[in-house]
Order: structure tokens, then C-alpha cells, then sequence
């Protein structure tokens, strides 16, 4: 019997050995420590045995199940970490192959440079006001101090749609809008909207196009601070290093009236092709605002003072980006405006 | 306005100043300078010739051979082809070496077999403008005077040492329309002093009223007209300085008595009129309104019909001219002209901009009176015509001006506070330094009181108001001396309303859904304006529009989508996805104007998936369009309250197409593109959505409150339903919603299937309901319940369970 015995471990230990996987091993162990294999036959032979020779046979027999055992649990352990490492192999994937991708558009340039300069603004305590892109003659020309028949009506083509109504040549008439409803209330808007002007297509002007104007108007408004929110609006846009200068010019709106330059950002003011050599770039219109015009919306021009300024939204998205054709902007053309996409801080 | 530095100086003291940095501080202190122009630039070699002989060229009919003395004792040879060239002129020469404008080199040449050592110029080949050039040397060389030296600097002869600035004036700086306005500038931006012409001749015995009556019918719009009588002129051409003043000018010189009026203008802004007194033939000036339909035929042969607004200068009979716009063919300065009439008036603006308009014709005379001449140049102007007219054509000037007058002369006066003028600038001038500005733009200045009482010349009509003070002494004292501020006592608190918030939240999501934003025209062609409107209404055309393609306002964002869609795919795109939020424009409101209502549109064509390598492909469809629209109600949480039904529009895909609802009113519209449209427009499946967004953000949605995670499970059922193959799914899911308790929490379609295991004509949906109780867990008893309560509902709508 143990003989028997021995033979029967050595064949267990074989086969364990030979076995590849936790499935041929889970066999082994059933076949020879499992209920009907030949161990427990052993063991259920023992009865034949005398009393003598029962203890030694059956302390026998335990131990040669327990090493049995243990050799199945080593040989489970290594064919476990043999079998994590076949997975492994299996599901490795070449890292470098491209991931699915998360498809996402963005921003039209244009409206990415409004929303900065909304955010801008909106930080400085002003709000956002809009208005119809179909004016009345009224508040795009007579409001704003531009009688009919005003020489500087000449300066803006205007689409008519009949005599007193007419395609918004500037976003100003939303000034003239806010202050009728402000009733003599302090004011802090910009106004950012589409307009229109009766002019070819071609590479620097479109019929249509973006405008954002601003309107503060209160007690003690100076040009002085037109100039400081003028200059915080150049160093938000084109970096802190930017200055501004005034030069004088007309708006019949505005009293003084200036152009406003910044200086170059791309030479920092050395002159180069962006400036054509000046070192400085015109990048928007402004002033104070006229008091007839003040007047007009019922406000008293001897105790409010205001400033306004009207910034042309493609020509700062054109600087900034470097776009050398208006049109790009309007043609929506996928490889123009997927360049838009990464977010600047 | 161009501005030649030689005249200029002739008023104003600039030497020592280069032309550039004199242009660098009339741009920094009021009107911008947009051009430097010196005349002479790059020219070389080129001196004045005399020509000595000139012989037919033996081999070339249109060329001569001249000997040409370019200095003394130095006689060249020069083949020449002007016409006009001949023996005894002294010419321009450009000499081997020389070089003119345009990058033209002069070199030593053969022409015919005969050697040409240089070039006789015309005025042209030295950059003048063809249009500038005297009639008589237009069509070949310019003949210099009998007294220029050989082999001295041509170009000083010819006036073309020279430097022009070109001011793009505003339309208030109309006083800088003259060089003695621009004279006023320069002398108040350097601190000089000007020098006005000195207006000195002598008259003969002859009364001009003797000569000429006058009468004004129409004295509003004519307030002040002057007219004096010149007699015994002779006509001849200026003298040089005078033609190339006007040259650098940009006006083409005439004869003398053209000429000294068009000087005139140009140095005073005044426009005068030159008649030729016997061509009046009734002695008599009568200013009215046209009669409707009178005729005149101007001076460029053209005839015109009139309108009874259009002021003329008559005969008493008929009119002679277009007041201050152009002059009669009938009363022209000709040659023969002996006796002259110079008109100089005071045209009202408005009058003469309306007839200029109406008639197309504008002129150098009707833009000065447009915005409006000095009122005190007018009389003078006339004064200083009669004595060019004795100085350079030998006139006798009469006695007299034959005058109506009726016009206020009296400077505006502006009384204003220094103290207005720091704040609103937000400066500490000091009322010295104000003074000093005020006079240095010679305006009458008094200091009374605390205040400034100034009375502005009549030549700065742009100057009414305090503010305009204002910006007198900023511009002069320097608006770089402006410090940096920011507004004070910030009364608002600033941001965006809700509706512009809930735009940007929009605009997220179509981005992050995959979407591109565009931006295309408003403007669109009679054609597309209605087109997939989601209401079609009354139209908002142009008056005059510049194209047919650009005329009427649109009501629908998708027809640009889909040019914008079929301008991609043209160049290749594999995916077009582009939204656009824009207005459309409807009918019109209670005050003319249309209502505008904000929509959100996008197009999709093309790879929506595209994982190449994986092997994961799908065409955009008309799910995913819906996905996208579906996406959005929830992020604004409305999906509960939208729907979509089967619809029809025009343009689109009678099978793939549906009107979206929000609360049972239509918002919106998605769908696919007809296959005709496909194919007018080159594309493949595309799809397309149009959504009212102002309706959409103004919807009132319920405050966000939490509701507890759920604590307990949730059972789900599924059912296969054999349905008719166009039974819409949805109006199913709205039986199982309606019939299921409030334990079914959701019900969702998760399998569709159309095909061989069906009977013709059938399609089985597949749903699975969720039931759920967030107090306790639910007993089998309770889901039967609420599931027979759908299964007999369904049965009821007659929805087979398979």
C-alpha cells in the first residue's frame, strides 16, 4: 500500500507538473484528491488495514496529500501569473496608433474676439446691450447728431430699405436706443452687433460686418478716462506692452473726436510691414460724446459728460491673427475656421 | 487736398522743417496727412535744352534728328518723335544716365542707324499726370520758355521741385479746403504768423453797374452774390508759376482767366465763375430757381433738365449757369472773350449738394460750397481775381462790385470756462496756455470773468460750441499730454442677462456636439430669403441694392449653411458640421421696422464617426442631427417638454423630416436635404436644422433642485412590439407614458427591426421600461400591476406584443 502510495504522488506530481493551464490542473486535482479519486480510495481502504498499521498509513496518506496540495497551490500560483501574463500580452495595444478622436468646433474668430472683449468690459462693471440690425433713419443718423442731408452722411453708404429705415451702417444707434431708455441714468454698455455699408466685397471691405461699440456716460466723465479704458482695451488685446496714442479726426457724434492707434505688435513700435513703418496701428474711432446728442436722449450736456468709441471687430481679429482677406471671415471655410480652435489664457 | 510746400510757403514760413516731419505734426495736431509726394523723386540728368536744329530722320518718317545745346558749347545729337518738337524751343532734356519716375533709365542709343545721346521729355514722361497736362503739350513735348538757360535743372523750371501733401480731410475741416486755410493750420501748429495776399490794382473810370444790372429772386439760396466787370483781357496761357501751382493742385491749367479763377478757389476756397460778358448779351444777371424742365447745356457739352429746386444764374432770359456747380456752354471764356464777369457768390450748401447730386456732377466749386465757404472770403476773393486779371492778362478792372448782400458775416462766439475744458479733459491747462493756443490759431480771444469769450473767424465753421473749444486746445496742446484714468464711482454692477448667458451656454454646446461656428451674410437673394423659413413672412427688401444676390434680408439661416456646406465639399471637406446664430428678419412690427428673432441653425454632411484604423465609419444621418438638437434640449433642460412630428417643407426630404415643438408650438425644424436640392448644390446626405432660438432661451424653466439618489433598485421590463412600418415610434413611447403609473420612471427604444423575419409592410420596436419607487423597494405585484396597466394600453392602440 505504500507502494501504492508512492507511486500514486509520483503520478500526481507528474501530471501537475505537466499541466498548462488552471483547467488541466483543476483536472489533476480532481482526479487525485477529488471524492472518487484513488487517495480517497486509499484512505476508504484503510478499514482492511489493522489497527497497527492505520495511524502510520493514514498520517501517510495526509501527507501525501498535503504535499500533493501544496504542489497543486505553487502550480496554481505560477500557471495564475502565467495566465495574467498571457492577458497582458493579449490586450497590450500599440500606444502610438491615433485614439478616437473627440470631435469639437469652436468660435468663429469673429465672435471669439467679441466675447474677449465683452469679457473685458463686463469686468469693468458695464453691461451688454443690443439692438435690431434694421434701424430706424432716426437712431442711426438724427439721434446721433446727423440731420438729413448732413454732409457726413456721405462717410457711411447706406443700405435703405425705405426712406426712414435702413440696414444699421453702426452699432451706434444702440447707444442712442439705451440712453432713451436710461431716462437721464448713468451708463456703462458696449454694444457689439453686425452692421452694414453699401461697399464692394474685396480684400479689406465686406457689406457686412462686426462692430463693438462702448458708451459710458455719467458726472465727471473725462477723455482721460476714454484714454485709460482705451488703453486697458490695447494691452487685453495685443499684450501689456502696448500704448496707445489720441489723434484728432471728426465724428459728428463725438466732441472732441479721435483715431485711436496702437502701437505695433508685431515690431513693438520699430516700424515694420503691419505698421507700415510707423509703428503704430489705427485700430478704432472715439470720443466724447457730442452733447446734441446727449440732449437728444433727454440728458442735460451741462451736468453728464460722456466717451464712446466704436471698435471694428474684423480689423482686430485681422491684426491679431494676422488674416490678410476680410472675406475669410464670411466664407466659413473649414480650414479657416478649424484654426481657431486652441483657447488662449 | 493737395498742398504744394512751394505754394504753402508762399503764406506761411516752414523752412527748416523737412516735408515729412511738417506732414508728422499736422497728422498728430488735427488732419491727417495720407501722402508725402515729392515731385521730383528719383529723377536725375534732367536739364533744359535748346533746340539748336531739327531734320527728318532719313529712315523713319516720325522721327527727327535735333541738335540739341544742353550747355555751353555742348550740342548733342537727339532723336525725337514728338509732333510738336521743332528748331529754336528750349525743351526738357533727360540726359544719358538720367532716370525717370517709374524706373526708366536714359542710355545712349541708336535709333534707325542714327546715335541719340538722350530724351526730349514731355511733361508726362516727368510724372505728371496726363490729365493735368496743358492741352497743347498734351499730345507731345513741353516747351519751356525762350528765356530758360541751357543745361540748367529742368524740373525747377516745370515746378516739380516740389513736395505735395495730400490731406485726407474730415468732412468739418472744410476750411482746409484752401491753401490758406491749411496756411491757418500750419501757422497755428508752428506759432507763425500767415501772410495774406496783399490786394492792391487800380480801376478805370467805367462804373461796373454801368455795365451790368443785378438781381437775386431767390435770396435764401443765394444770400450774397458779387460780380465785377473786367474789360480789355487777353487771353493767353498763365505765366508758369501759376500753371504749375494748379498742376501740383491737381487742376489742368486753361488760359489765364480759367486759370486765375481756379487759383482763386484753390487759395481762398472760393469758387468763382468767369462769364463772357458779350456772350451774356442782355447786360443783365439774374439769379432764380429753375423752371421744371429747363434745360442748360454746362460747360462739358452735356445737356441738363431741371427741377424747379435748382438754383441758376440766368440772362434774364435763360440760365448761363448751374449755380456753383458748373458753368453754361453759352457764356464759356473763349478765346476771343474781351470782357469778363467774375461771379463770386455765397451758395447755400444744402442747394447746391441736392442739384450736384441729382445731375451726378460734382466739382471742385460745389464741394467747397457743400460744406460751406467763409462768408467774409466771398467779396474778397472777388477783389483778388480783378487784380490777377490786371496783373496777368493786361484787364481794366471797372469801377465797382455789383453786389447783392444779404448775408450775416458775424464770427460765432463761444464763451466757455477754462475749468470746462480741464474737467471734460480731465487736464490742468492753465489759462495761459490756453490763451496762447487760442491765439495762435488767431482766434479773438477775451478773458473776462473767468471765462474765455472767443469769436471764431468765419473760416472755422466747424467751431459753434464749447466742446469744440475743447477739442481746439486738446489737439493743440497735445492729446499724448492726456493723462491715463479710469472712470469714477462705478454705479452698476456689470455682466451678461441671462439671455446673453444662456446664447454663450448655445454656443458650448454646439461646439462641444462638434459643430463649427460660422458667420454668413444676412442679405441674400429674393430667392433663398423664404426659403426653409420656419415662418415665412413679409419681406425686407432693399431699396437699391448692389446685387440681385444681395437685395432682400433673409428668414432662414439654412440656405447659407448649405452654400457654406457645398463650398467645403467642393474643396474636399470630409465632414461639414456648421452652426450659425443669427436674425432673421419677419413681416413687419407696429414701427416699421421687421421683427427680428434670434435662430440657431447648423448643417451636418459627410464622416460624423470616422476612426479609420478601427474601422468605425458613419455618415452623418438624420439622427445624428436629431441627437445634436436633442443634446441641446437637455443641457437646457427641456427635453420633457419637446416633441417632433412627421413634417413637410419645402426643400427637404418628404421622409426625413420633422417639425420640433417645445409645449406643442413649433420651434424648429430638422431634416434632410431633398435629393433635387442634393444635386443643385453638389452634395451628398446632408442635414439641416433651424431652431427659433429667442423662443427657445425665453422659456421659463423650473428652478434646478435636487432630488435624492436613488436608494433602491430599479426593475425593468422590455417589450417587442409588431408594428405598422410608418407608425411612428414616438406616438407609441407617448401610449407606454401615458398608460405607465408614476412607477414607470423611463422608457426607451432600444432595438428597431425591419426586415425578412417580418411580415410585409410590419416593423417591430423594441422598448424597455423602467419602474421605480424611491421610497422602497418594489414587490413583483406592483410592477405587474403597473405593466398590464402599458400592456392593455398598447393592445387598446392596437400594438401587437410579438
Amino acid at each position: 500500500m505504500e507502494q501504492q502510495l508512492k507511486q500514486l504522488e509520483q503520478e500526481a506530481l507528474e501530471k501537475l507538473q505537466a499541466a498548462t493551464s488552471l483547467k488541466e490542473l483543476n483536472e489533476v486535482r480532481v482526479a487525485y484528491l477529488g471524492k472518487k479519486g484513488p487517495i480517497t480510495d486509499l484512505l476508504k481502504g484503510m478499514g482492511k488495514l489493522s489497527p497497527e498499521e492505520r495511524p502510520k498509513m493514514g498520517a501517510l496518506v495526509n501527507t501525501v496529500r498535503e504535499y500533493v496540495t501544496a504542489e497543486l497551490e505553487k502550480k496554481a500560483a505560477v500557471l495564475e501569473e502565467q495566465a495574467i501574463q498571457e492577458q497582458l500580452e493579449k490586450e497590450s495595444v500599440d500606444v502610438t496608433l491615433p485614439g478616437r478622436k473627440i470631435k469639437t468646433g469652436n468660435r468663429h474668430p469673429l465672435t471669439r474676439v467679441i466675447e474677449e472683449i465683452e469679457d473685458l468690459f463686463v469686468s469693468m462693471g458695464y453691461e451688454i446691450a443690443e439692438g435690431p440690425e434694421v434701424e430706424k433713419d432716426y437712431y442711426n443718423f438724427e439721434a446721433l447728431n446727423l440731420p438729413k442731408g448732413h454732409p457726413a452722411r456721405d462717410m457711411q453708404d447706406t443700405f435703405y430699405i425705405t426712406e426712414e429705415t435702413l440696414l444699421r451702417t453702426h452699432t451706434s444707434p444702440v447707444q442712442a436706443r439705451t440712453m432713451e431708455l436710461k431716462k437721464g441714468e448713468p451708463i456703462r454698455i458696449i454694444c457689439p452687433g453686425k452692421v452694414f455699408r453699401r461697399d464692394n466685397d474685396d480684400a479689406t471691405h465686406s457689406h457686412q460686418f462686426m462692430q463693438i461699440e462702448g458708451l459710458v456716460i455719467g458726472e465727471n466723465i473725462h477723455m482721460s478716462d476714454l484714454k485709460g479704458t482705451l488703453d486697458a482695451l490695447a494691452k487685453k488685446m495685443f499684450g501689456e506692452e502696448r500704448e496707445i496714442r489720441l489723434r484728432p479726426s471728426f465724428f459728428p457724434f463725438t466732441e472732441p473726436s479721435v483715431e485711436v492707434d496702437v502701437s505695433c505688435h508685431k515690431c513693438g513700435g520699430s516700424g515694420c510691414n503691419v505698421c507700415k513703418h510707423t509703428g503704430w496701428i489705427e485700430i478704432l474711432g472715439a470720443g466724447m460724446v457730442h452733447p446734441n446728442v446727449l440732449e437728444m436722449a433727454g440728458y442735460d450736456s451741462k451736468k453728464v459728460s460722456g466717451f464712446a468709441f466704436g471698435i471694428g471687430a474684423e480689423r482686430i481679429a485681422m491684426l491679431k491673427y494676422g488674416v490678410d482677406d476680410i472675406r475669410h471671415f464670411y466664407t466659413n471655410d473649414n480650414r479657416f475656421l478649424s484654426q481657431f480652435h486652441r483657447t488662449e489664457g | 487736398m493737395l498742398v504744394s510746400l512751394n505754394w504753402l510757403k508762399q503764406y506761411v514760413d516752414i523752412d527748416g522743417l523737412a516735408p515729412q516731419e511738417l506732414a508728422e505734426k499736422i497728422t498728430r495736431s488735427g488732419i491727417e496727412v495720407d501722402a508725402v509726394i515729392d515731385r521730383s523723386e528719383g529723377m536725375t540728368n534732367i536739364v533744359v535744352g535748346y533746340v539748336v536744329s531739327k531734320e527728318k530722320h532719313p529712315d523713319a518718317d516720325k522721327l527727327n534728328v535735333c541738335q540739341v545745346e544742353v550747355g555751353e558749347g555742348d550740342v548733342r545729337q537727339i532723336i525725337c518723335g514728338a509732333p510738336n518738337v521743332d528748331a529754336g524751343q528750349k525743351v526738357i532734356v533727360a540726359l544719358p544716365g538720367a532716370r525717370l519716375p517709374g524706373g526708366i533709365k536714359i542710355k545712349k542709343a541708336k535709333m534707325r542707324g542714327q546715335e541719340s545721346n538722350g530724351m526730349i521729355c514731355s511733361l508726362q514722361e516727368l510724372g505728371v499726370e496726363s490729365r493735368l497736362v496743358p492741352k497743347a503739350y498734351a499730345e507731345g513735348i513741353y516747351v519751356l520758355p525762350e528765356d530758360a538757360v541751357p543745361g540748367s535743372d529742368a524740373l525747377e523750371l516745370v515746378g516739380l521741385r516740389d513736395t505735395v501733401l495730400e490731406l485726407g480731410l474730415t468732412p468739418n475741416r472744410s476750411d482746409a479746403l484752401s491753401m490758406l486755410g491749411v496756411a491757418y493750420e500750419v501757422a497755428a501748429i508752428l506759432s507763425k504768423e500767415v501772410n495774406l495776399p496783399n490786394i492792391q490794382y487800380e480801376t478805370v473810370s467805367e462804373k461796373a453797374e454801368d455795365y451790368l444790372k443785378l438781381r437775386v429772386d431767390a435770396l435764401e439760396e443765394n444770400p450774397l452774390y458779387a460780380a465785377k466787370v473786367i474789360k480789355n483781357v487777353k487771353i493767353a496761357e498763365s505765366p508758369l508759376w501759376l500753371q504749375h501751382y494748379l498742376m501740383a493742385a491737381g487742376v489742368r491749367p486753361h488760359n489765364n482767366v480759367v486759370d486765375i479763377t481756379n487759383y482763386i478757389l484753390m487759395e481762398y476756397g472760393q469758387p468763382l465763375h468767369a462769364f463772357d460778358y458779350d456772350s451774356l448779351e442782355t447786360k443783365e444777371i439774374v439769379v432764380r430757381l429753375a423752371k421744371e424742365g429747363e434745360k442748360i447745356i454746362t460747360l462739358d457739352d452735356q445737356e441738363r433738365t431741371l427741377n424747379d429746386h435748382n438754383l441758376v444764374i440766368t440772362n434774364g432770359l435763360e440760365p448761363v449757369a448751374l449755380a456753383g456747380v458748373m458753368g453754361g456752354a453759352n457764356s464759356e471764356v473763349t478765346e476771343s472773350t474781351t470782357t469778363v464777369v467774375i461771379e463770386a457768390a455765397y451758395f447755400n450748401g444744402q442747394s447746391v449738394r441736392r442739384t450736384s447730386k441729382e445731375i451726378g456732377l460734382r466739382s471742385d466749386s460745389s464741394a467747397r460750397f457743400e460744406k460751406g465757404v467763409d462768408p467774409n472770403r466771398v467779396i474778397l476773393a472777388a477783389e483778388r481775381a480783378a487784380q490777377l486779371l490786371v496783373e496777368l492778362a493786361n484787364g481794366e478792372v471797372l469801377e465797382g462790385t455789383v453786389l447783392v448782400d444779404q448775408l450775416d458775416k458775424t464770427p460765432a462766439r463761444v464763451v466757455v470756462s477754462p475749468d470746462f475744458i480741464n474737467t471734460r479733459l480731465g487736464m490742468k491747462i492753465s489759462l495761459e496756455d490756453m490763451l496762447a493756443i487760442l491765439e495762435r490759431l488767431k482766434f479773438d480771444v477775451e478773458a473776462a470773468n473767468g471765462l474765455l469769450i472767443i469769436d471764431v473767424p468765419t473760416r472755422r465753421q466747424d467751431i459753434k460750441i464749447e466742446e469744440d473749444i475743447v477739442e481746439e486746445i486738446a489737439r493743440l496742446y497735445g492729446y499724448d499730454e492726456i493723462p491715463i484714468t479710469l472712470p469714477e464711482g462705478n454705479t452698476q454692477i456689470g455682466g451678461l442677462t441671462p439671455y446673453q448667458l444662456k446664447r454663450r451656454i448655445v454656443r458650448n454646446f454646439m461646439e462641444g456636439a462638434g459643430l463649427y461656428q460660422a458667420v454668413t451674410y444676412s442679405l441674400t437673394s429674393d430667392e433663398l430669403a423664404q426659403k426653409f423659413a420656419l415662418k415665412a413672412e413679409e419681406t425686407t427688401k432693399l431699396l437699391m441694392p448692389m446685387s440681385e444676390e444681395r437685395a432682400t434680408l433673409r428668414q432662414s439661416l439654412i440656405p447659407h449653411l448649405v452654400e457654406a456646406a457645398s463650398y467645403n465639399v467642393a474643396r474636399s471637406a470630409e465632414l461639414v458640421s456648421l452652426y450659425e446664430i443669427g436674425s432673421v428678419f419677419l413681416g413687419q412690427t407696429a414701427e416699421e421696422l421687421p421683427y427680428e428673432e434670434e435662430h440657431l441653425a447648423f448643417v451636418v454632411t459627410g464622416k460624423w464617426v470616422d476612426n479609420s484604423w478601427q474601422g468605425e465609419k458613419l455618415n452623418a444621418d438624420f439622427f445624428v442631427a436629431k441627437g445634436i438638437v436633442e443634446g441641446l434640449f437637455e443641457k437646457l433642460g427641456l427635453t420633457n417638454r419637446v416633441s417632433y412630428e412627421k413634417a413637410s417643407v419645402d426643400g427637404l426630404h418628404p421622409g426625413q423630416t420633422a417639425a420640433i415643438l417645445l409645449d406643442g408650438e413649433k420651434v424648429g425644424l430638422i431634416g434632410g436635404l431633398h435629393p433635387i436640392e442634393r444635386k443643385k448644390y453638389d452634395l451628398k446626405e446632408t442635414f439641416v436644422a433651424e431652431l427659433n432660438l429667442k423662443a427657445i432661451i425665453e422659456t421659463v424653466t423650473e428652478e434646478l433642485v435636487y432630488s435624492a439618489v436613488p436608494r433602491f433598485p430599479a426593475v425593468t421590463r422590455d417589450i417587442a412590439l409588431e408594428l405598422d412600418r410608418n407608425k411612428p415610434a414616438g406616438e407609441i413611447e407617448k401610449v407606454i407614458r401615458d398608460a405607465g403609473t408614476k412607477l414607470l420612471k423611463d422608457v426607451k427604444v432600444f432595438d428597431v427591426y425591419e426586415g425578412d423575419k417580418m411580415e410585409a409592410g410590419k416593423k417591430s420596436v423594441a422598448f424597455s421600461l423602467t419602474y421605480f419607487d424611491p421610497e422602497r423597494t418594489l414587490t413583483d405585484d406592483e410592477v405587474v400591476n403597473a405593466h398590464n396597466k402599458v400592456l392593455k394600453a398598447l393592445s387598446e392602440a392596437g400594438a401587437e406584443v410579438r
